[in-house]
């Protein structure tokens, strides 16, 4: 399979990469050179085989249900995750106003 | 005296448990010598008061009695995609410049509380992607190696450029490094030093900003295996946060340290036998079976038949899981906000990501989002999960053959800055011999092997089975006795 | 068969409903954080690294989440999944920090199960019908965005971000408004025996997206639309109401239907195009590499079943069966949990005060429950203090109504003083002599002295017109003053006239 320049513009625009006309055409052969690279894998007879789950054989631990058990991964840490944010008012993030 | 910072990690806390210089004069030491290497771009930041601080307490510690954690007095550079509490951490990205963690990174808090202090954050491939340390928003980081004859700046490998670089360049007894497809083993055999990649699960990824959640494993890299056995061991860890972390204990694997192989089967997979492998880097594979067997090991061929195709799963596989990954880089909570006049939410988001992501970085979002897209999930995705476990049912195989396997760790040595950078792929398959045990989660080492005739350091991957750090370890101390490898790169910066 | 159809100019048409619930799980922390859950709280307050998605953050499932799901699944009799996995769906937003949703797609929590709903012909039910439940998956909650706050910026708090949710899925299997009322209903009572959710809507711990398309009969099912976030009963019955009469105008007029996400105004009762997220179409699933798959051992799943209390289904059918209630009585009983609750606790205390079987007082119990004290409460208004109405209260005006010291109407007086003052019913009874007259001897004399005084009514009586009966009954409760116990009265008149 290889990629146009419109696939290549739907899927930057799925990834919010904004891409201008040069930047699109630059990308597309780079990105059919590595897709039809990793093509090489329909060659791999996988008849029986189920894709990974886990990496090393490991099932998952579940946490008990306490607040703020752990306080690095506790609420109440408004001042903290506010700390960077760009746009930070009353408490809250601010984003450019959003019409639903 | 001698040279402070021509000591390793043993050197160091040993020195100042016994009392031979404290851990402020190492500290002093080695933040003079990062602030002299600033032709190397190593760092992104430096936090000359942060070791000098660690230092300062465990030379406190050592004076009330107290007993001495396993890195106590070492300072070390701390790669910068372990978030860092109160120190910027960018993961070398414009997207990340100015961003202050109010938390700090399991595996750094491990180090601390062990011991260690923080020369500075170091310099790597923008999220980790790359092979050379030149996606970094913060500029390439310069190899201390020059090859013979040639004054162009060297790629120091990457991910872990940084780390590579100050390690070999003894301006950090050590640093922490991350692997995801050979980001700690290829820079570590670029630069002549060692670098250990963990069992999946091993080390805490809590903390750290991460790229293919999967495969993304932390080590130490550091001058020999003893420092890595004693760095690891501080890094390693059930951690209760991170959903993938082993709930087993840690070993002590310094004290477990052995080169006698005597019993051991080491594996030499024929399939690592490739086309556009350097000759040097075959005949120090060569080298490398004979120090084995001259430690008592036997050599054994075995089989790694998906080989070949390891490199192109890892290339859906790791994008597809980073494309998600950076999606909370949106400049909504933290980091860069590009927001032109006038517009709404979703372009703020194309904006941002546009600017505050490398090219690179873009290439990998857009790979990843595209083979996870409708009508192609499968095609791409699903098929490379599948070929990934077959290539982890072949490692399993193999080892029932034997203990170890011994490979090269990359087909050439280091390369010139800038000289692969005309097509993508030429620069992935750089990672060709790392990426298989990434997809498995095997533990996996480089060692420094010898000098190629260029000058450069060439490097030996070491893969072990789930959890068999130590019998990785032990591989690697046989062939660094044997080696004797001391050569270092000439001080030009 | 739902007869439910809309009238359009070209014929009828049906309209075919499914119902995706997102049900709040009942849990102290999150889903993958140990961030609180409870509602109200100041802006962001509740919010951890990890539901702000900070760089280098990592999921890990709180067990009683999983649990409720579990419960949930094998309340609906439902295929439950024993190795199960999170996949992220990708989409950006600014209610959700991490960029994608963690979620269940392809191997969700919970298989295929069912839900009865009974037929009720008020409402336009004419007989029980199973609806089928695709599957209830676990994900997590996103936050909340305000908009009227600032002139040009929307604000954003996480306080939601991660609280878990189980998103429990219909077959298209609903006919009509009524039936999708029922079906929600039904939902909620069984989300709220089980304990797994609060069901409370007002504060969004419900809230459903309802799918709806209209076809001709016998054609196969229309585009659908799918409306978000409906966030009461009512609410989605208007929603399919004139979601179906919009799309039989679009048709009718010549239009095709596409397939969008919708939003409904309360305000208006209508529905409208949501614009924020057309775009959001490819959601690139795949499976959350920051989390192993999810194993489910038997200890744990014999657990979850030991734990789960007596469903509606079931406990509606034992007051029927075993309780000898009507169905009428049995199904409002077990309508709501507090309902049932109060019931079952005032049945064994006045079976205990009785010293009867539970099956012996069930109907006096059910009837004082449905409609004597519900009366009484409402007529007393303010007045009553509700605190006051223990199941020990009522069970002892019970007890002294089953045993004719008291009539009907002294116990609706006495549980008004009750409701009043808090004051001990059989006090009451005693002081405020509200007691039936059960003295044989009293009655007696009093049937003999009016037998005597109406002489040529006992004439009548006796010549057949039994009528009369009632009039020498209430002429001895006169001058009984009311309290004469009325089945003496009774036997001693129908001796007495022979």
């Amino acid at each position: 399979m290889s990629v146009d320049k419109a696939t290549v513009a739907k899927i930057a625009s799925l990834a919010r990469i904004r891409m201008d006309d040069a930047a699109l055409e630059q990308m597309v052969p780079e990105l059919n050179g590595i897709l039809q690279w990793v093509e090489q894998l329909g060659e791999v007879d996988v008849t029986g085989i189920e894709p990974m789950a886990a990496v090393i054989p490991n099932t998952l631990r579940l946490r008990d249900d306490v607040v703020d058990a752990d306080p690095l991964t506790g609420g109440g840490k408004r001042e903290d995750v506010l700390a960077n944010a760009p746009a930070a008012e009353h408490g809250f993030f601010g984003v450019p106003k959003v019409i639903e | 005296m001698t040279d402070l910072t021509s000591l390793g990690v043993k050197e160091i806390r040993d020195g100042v448990a016994r009392g031979d210089f404290t851990a402020r004069e190492v500290a002093e030491a080695f933040n003079a010598a990062v602030a002299e290497a600033a032709a190397l771009n190593a760092f992104i930041v430096t936090t000359p008061d942060h070791a000098l601080a660690a230092a300062d307490k465990v030379d406190a510690a050592r004076a009330a009695g107290e007993t001495l954690g396993k890195m106590a007095g070492v300072p070390i550079g701390m790669k910068d995609l372990f978030a860092t509490h109160g120190v910027q951490t960018t993961a070398a990205s414009h997207i990340l410049e100015g961003f202050t963690p109010r938390y700090e990174s399991t595996v750094s808090q491990k180090l601390w509380d062990a011991g260690a202090g923080m020369l500075g954050k170091l310099n790597l491939d923008q999220f980790a992607m790359g092979s050379s340390n030149e996606t970094s928003y913060f500029g390439n980081v310069a190899s201390p190696w020059k090859k013979a004859g040639s004054n162009a700046a060297m790629s120091p490998g990457g991910s872990s450029g940084g780390s590579s670089a100050a390690v070999a360049a003894r301006i950090a007894p050590a640093a922490t490094g991350t692997d995801t497809g050979g980001s700690i083993r290829q820079p570590a055999a670029f630069t002549g030093i060692c670098g250990i990649k963990p069992t999946y699960g091993r080390c805490s990824r809590w903390g750290i900003v991460a790229f293919a959640s999967s495969l993304d494993q932390a080590g130490p890299m550091a001058r020999s295996v003893e420092d890595c056995a004693i760095m690891l061991g501080a890094m390693a860890g059930f951690d209760p946060k991170d959903s993938t972390s082993l709930q087993m204990d840690v070993p002590d694997w310094e004290a477990a340290l052995n080169a006698d192989l005597r019993g051991k089967k080491v594996g030499i997979p024929r399939e690592y036998r490739m086309e556009g492998t350097d000759q040097a880097i075959l005949d120090s594979w060569e080298q490398g079976k004979a120090w084995l067997k001259d430690a008592g090991a036997e050599i054994v061929d075995v089989s790694l038949p998906h080989t070949k195709y390891a490199l192109p799963a890892y290339y859906i596989v790791a994008p597809a899981e980073a494309s998600s990954n950076l999606a909370r880089y949106d400049g909504v909570r933290y980091g860069l906000r590009d927001l032109p006049e006038g517009v709404g939410l979703q372009d703020m988001y194309a904006a941002t990501r546009a600017a505050g992501f490398g090219d690179e970085v873009k290439r990998r979002i857009l790979i990843g989002t595209y083979v996870l897209s409708a009508g192609f999930y499968d095609a791409y995705y699903t098929q490379a999960q599948k070929v990934r476990a077959l290539v982890a049912r072949d490692f399993a195989r193999a080892f029932e053959e034997c203990d170890v396997i011994l490979a090269p760790t990359t087909p050439t040595a280091s390369f010139p800055l800038g000289s692969m950078n005309e097509d993508p792929l030429t620069m992935y398959l750089n990672d060709v011999f790392a990426v298989p045990a990434s997809l498995a989660g095997l533990p996996a080492m480089s060692v420094p092997a010898t000098i190629n005739a260029d000058g450069l350091p060439l490097g030996l991957q070491l893969v072990g089975k789930p959890f068999d750090e130590q019998g990785v370890l032990n591989a690697g101390l046989a062939i660094q006795q044997r080696a004797g490898f001391s050569a270092k790169p000439e001080k030009w910066w | 068969m739902s007869n439910y159809r809309i009238q359009g100019a070209t014929g009828e048409w049906e309209v075919v409903i499914g119902l995706e619930v997102h049900a709040q799980v009942t849990s102290n922390a999150k889903l993958f954080s140990g961030a609180a859950t409870a509602f109200g709280a100041e802006p962001n307050a509740q919010v951890s690294l990890v539901d702000a998605a900070m760089p280098g953050m990592l999921p890990v499932p709180n067990r009683e989440c999983i649990r409720q799901a579990v419960r949930t699944g094998m309340a609906i009799e439902a295929q439950i999944n024993a190795w199960s996995r999170f996949d992220r769906k990708n989409y950006f937003y600014a209610d959700l920090p991490q960029g994608y949703q963690i979620s269940q797609l392809y191997h969700p929590i919970v298989g295929e199960g069912s839900l009865l709903i009974e037929a009720d012909e008020k409402a336009g039910i004419p007989e029980d019908k199973v609806i089928g439940i695709e599957r209830i998956h676990v994900e997590q909650d996103a936050g909340k965005l305000m908009h009227d706050q600032h002139p040009t910026m929307s604000y954003v708090d996480l306080n939601r971000s991660g609280v878990a949710l189980m998103e429990i899925v219909s077959k298209p299997d609903m006919r009509s408004p009524a039936e999708a009322g029922a079906y929600l209903r039904k939902l909620r009572a069984i989300l709220r025996y089980v304990g797994s959710c609060d069901g409370n809507m007002e504060e969004g711990s419900m809230r459903a997206d309802v799918n709806v398309s209209v076809r001709k009969a016998g054609e196969p099912f229309g585009t659908r639309t799918e409306t978000k976030n409906v966030n009461s009963v009512r609410f989605v019955m208007q929603a399919i109401e004139h979601e179906a009469m919009r799309q039989v105008d679009v048709l009718e007029s010549g239009g095709t239907i596409v397939q969008e996400t919708r939003l409904f105004d309360p305000g208006t009762g209508t529905t409208r195009t949501m614009r924020s997220k057309e775009d959001a179409h490819d959601y690139r699933y795949f499976p959350d590499p920051d989390l192993l798959p999810l194993v489910l051992e038997d200890d744990f799943l014999a657990e979850c079943r030991a734990s789960l209390p007596e469903l509606p289904d079931a406990k509606r059918k034992r007051y029927v069966e075993v309780l000898g209630l009507t169905p009428y009585n049995a199904r409002e009983l077990t309508a709501e949990v507090e309902t049932f609750a109060r019931f079952e606790t005032l049945l064994a205390e006045t079976a205990k005060a009785t010293g009867k079987d539970d099956t012996a007082v069930a109907t006096q119990v059910a009837n004082w429950s449905l409609s004597v004290a519900p009366g009484v409460l409402k007529a007393l208004g303010d007045e009553a203090d509700p605190a006051n109405a223990t199941a020990t209260a009522q069970a002892a005006i019970l007890a002294m109504a089953d045993k004719a010291e008291i009539s009907g109407g002294q116990a609706k007086e006495i549980f008004e003083i009750v409701l009043r003052t808090g004051r001990d019913p059989n006090e009451i009874a005693e002081t405020e002599g509200l007691k039936q007259v059960s003295d044989t001897g009293a009655i007696e004399a009093a049937v003999d002295a009016i037998i005597a005084a109406n002489a040529d009514k006992v004439e009548q009586y006796r010549a057949g017109k039994e009528a009369l009966f009632g009039f020498f009954v209430g002429q001895t409760m006169k001058a009984m003053q009311g309290k004469a116990n009325p089945q003496l009265v009774n036997q001693l008149l129908k001796a007495k006239l022979g």
